[in-house]
């Protein structure tokens, strides 16, 4: 049996509930600019790209660009490197398996980001147990594929976007 | 608390103040002679007032400061100098506020070990215990951001490198993946990063001012314990703060100072790393990437778990897990004087995290007794410290045979007097 206590009372209830989610959506819609604030602005985000000339790279050695504030390698392999590289596609070391072609375009040239994927140091070229790259800070072993094979890192170096423009040009970006 | 004084304004003036704002009123009975205190209290009982006057000098020097400094990737290197060679007493200004951020933790970990020793942590003092670990891990961020902003080498990679810890949590939905970019403003540290840390930097310590009265609040409540552990039962067991620990404190506070300032004066930068007198390179990583020195146990933690994710779980564990002491302790007795046990292991737990904080500042692949690297024994050391808390702690506080406790702090006080 309802009453008009009863009706007054659901009313009242309904009125709590819709004034407090009303609340909490306009509280939400306040906070979201003040923490969105944060995130990378537009000119941050606007597409920046780099052109890298290879001739000046020399086999067997790397390079390091800049590029959206962090360093890009570029290394041209030797043939032994390449031939290294696709041997260890099967090793069972390897933490985040990939197999070597999948990671560049043109064998000779690998391209991929220098921030190691531990906590974000540079590693270093030619150093560590793969003969790959080393990263000092937390002691993490890259090999010559940039693949991760010892260490704390997660993930192997991460191939980032390019194009060849033509066989001495490449595009980052 | 029935035998404190209470206040009583000397001149109508004063009543006339305090009947209509008691502020004298509040200080008389929380810093003077109307706040009695435990009569037993030794000098481990000063830290906490130093750690007060170490945030206010923070506070004071930060804001002067922050009128010459320039929050700017291209500028803050170089402001940083401008202040040590020509703003003038910056050269003072610039070594009190770095070597305090040094001193600042340095008093407040003898504040946490004296809780740890003297079993402060334990009821009915639970929620002071949980004030004061927030305060740490503000200080924490607080230190870390001001580290960034001479933008040296150190101050650069140390920030990519804390920043980075959070990418371990990409794993969260929606948040997890835009985590590292969102703290950066951008796709590294940058001057987005920069300028937000410095509005932090500048922010914190005035949440630490805030958090730090609650504490104080709390630890009024029931009033400071004291080195026997027992209750201040009747009006012989206490002594009022003013005089008798205001005279003590100010004691405390000038050998504190004359400590603070060797370091100021004579070797302002013993403390600091030589990288960081570099300006950031983002291509060049430091080959040695070291935090500061009040971080280092907790680093050599991180770095002990090869996994990235564990490893950062580890190390924000390390701290998290002081809040559960309150319960992981369960000894009746507070005081470690009356736990031989318990007093054994504390020691044993000071000096393994001191070893960790020596793991810490080496290389993990440095080869240090028995040929093992400094990377198993920081393992070793790592599993020591969470065993400390998660077996040890909770086994022996409840096993322990204690010593038998004195009846009153009055007793055992005129009893000592009557032997010496």
């Amino acid at each position: 049996m309802t009453t008009n206590n009863d009706v007054a009372e659901e009313r009242r209830n309904f009125l709590y509930i819709a004034t407090g989610a009303a609340g909490v959506i306009a509280a939400g819609a306040a906070v979201w600019p003040l923490i969105n604030q944060m995130n990378p602005s537009k000119d941050v985000l606007a597409l920046s790209s780099i052109e890298v000339n290879l001739t000046n790279i020399p086999e067997g050695q790397s390079a390091v660009f800049l590029w959206r504030g962090n360093p890009i390698f570029v290394r041209h392999r030797t043939a032994s490197e390449i031939a290294e590289a696709q041997a260890a596609d099967n090793a069972d070391d390897l933490i985040d398996p990939e197999v070597d072609a999948d990671r560049v375009q043109r064998p000779e040239w690998l391209v991929m980001s220098g921030v190691c994927t531990h906590l974000g140091c540079v590693p270093l070229d030619q150093q560590g147990d793969f003969g790959g790259w080393f990263c000092p800070c937390h002691g993490s072993h890259y090999d010559i594929s940039g693949r991760i094979r010892k260490g704390p890192a997660p993930l192997n170096l991460p191939i980032v976007e390019y194009v060849f423009l033509d066989n001495t040009t490449i595009r980052i970006g | 608390m029935s035998s404190d004084k209470k206040y009583v304004p000397s001149s109508p003036t004063a009543k006339w103040v305090e009947d209509r704002l008691p502020l004298m009123g509040l200080i008389y009975s929380s810093l003077g002679s109307g706040f009695s205190a435990p009569r037993n209290l030794n000098y481990m009982w000063n830290f906490g007032v130093l750690a007060g006057f170490m945030l206010v000098v923070q506070i004071v020097t930060g804001i002067v400061l922050a009128m010459h400094y320039i929050p700017h990737i291209d500028f803050a290197f170089d402001s940083v100098q401008h202040i040590r060679r020509d703003v003038n007493y910056g050269w003072l200004l610039q070594a009190i506020h770095a070597n305090g951020a040094s001193m600042f933790f340095m008093v407040v970990y003898v504040h946490i070990l004296r809780g740890f020793y003297f079993g402060s942590y334990k009821s009915p003092r639970e929620i002071l215990w949980f004030l004061g670990i927030i305060i740490y891990l503000i200080m924490m961020a607080t230190g870390f951001m001001g580290y960034v902003l001479p933008w040296g080498q150190m101050s650069f990679w140390g920030a990519k490198v804390i920043t980075n810890l959070f990418s371990a949590f990409d794993f969260i939905p929606f948040i997890g993946d835009g985590i590292v970019e969102w703290l950066w403003g951008g796709f590294a540290v940058g001057q987005p990063t920069l300028n937000r840390f410095y509005s932090l930097h500048y922010l914190l310590p005035f949440v630490l001012v805030g958090v730090v009265i609650l504490h104080i609040w709390a630890l009024h409540i029931p009033g400071s314990t004291n080195p026997l552990g027992i209750d201040a039962d009747g009006p012989y067991d206490k002594i009022p703060f003013h005089p008798y620990y205001t005279a003590k404190d100010a004691f405390g506070l000038g050998v504190f100072v004359i400590f603070f300032s060797i370091f100021v004066f004579y070797m302002p930068d013993f403390l600091g790393h030589p990288d960081n007198y570099i300006k950031a390179d983002p291509l060049v990583t430091p080959a040695h990437i070291v935090p500061e020195w009040y971080y280092l146990p907790f680093y050599a933690i991180l770095r002990a778990i090869p996994d990235k994710l564990l490893g950062v779980v580890a190390m924000f564990s390390s701290i998290l897990i002081l809040f559960a002491m309150p319960w992981l302790d369960g000894a009746r007795v507070r005081s470690m004087r009356f736990r031989p046990l318990s007093q054994f292991f504390f020691w044993i737990f000071v000096v393994n995290t001191l070893f960790l904080g020596y793991l810490g500042q080496l290389s993990p692949d440095d080869i240090l007794g028995f040929g093992w690297t400094a990377l198993t024994y920081a393992q070793i050391s790592t599993f020591l410290y969470f065993a400390h808390f998660l077996l040890v702690m909770p086994l022996v506080s409840r096993m322990e045979t204690t010593k038998p406790v004195p009846i009153s702090i009055a007793a055992a006080v005129l009893d000592a007097n009557k032997k010496g």
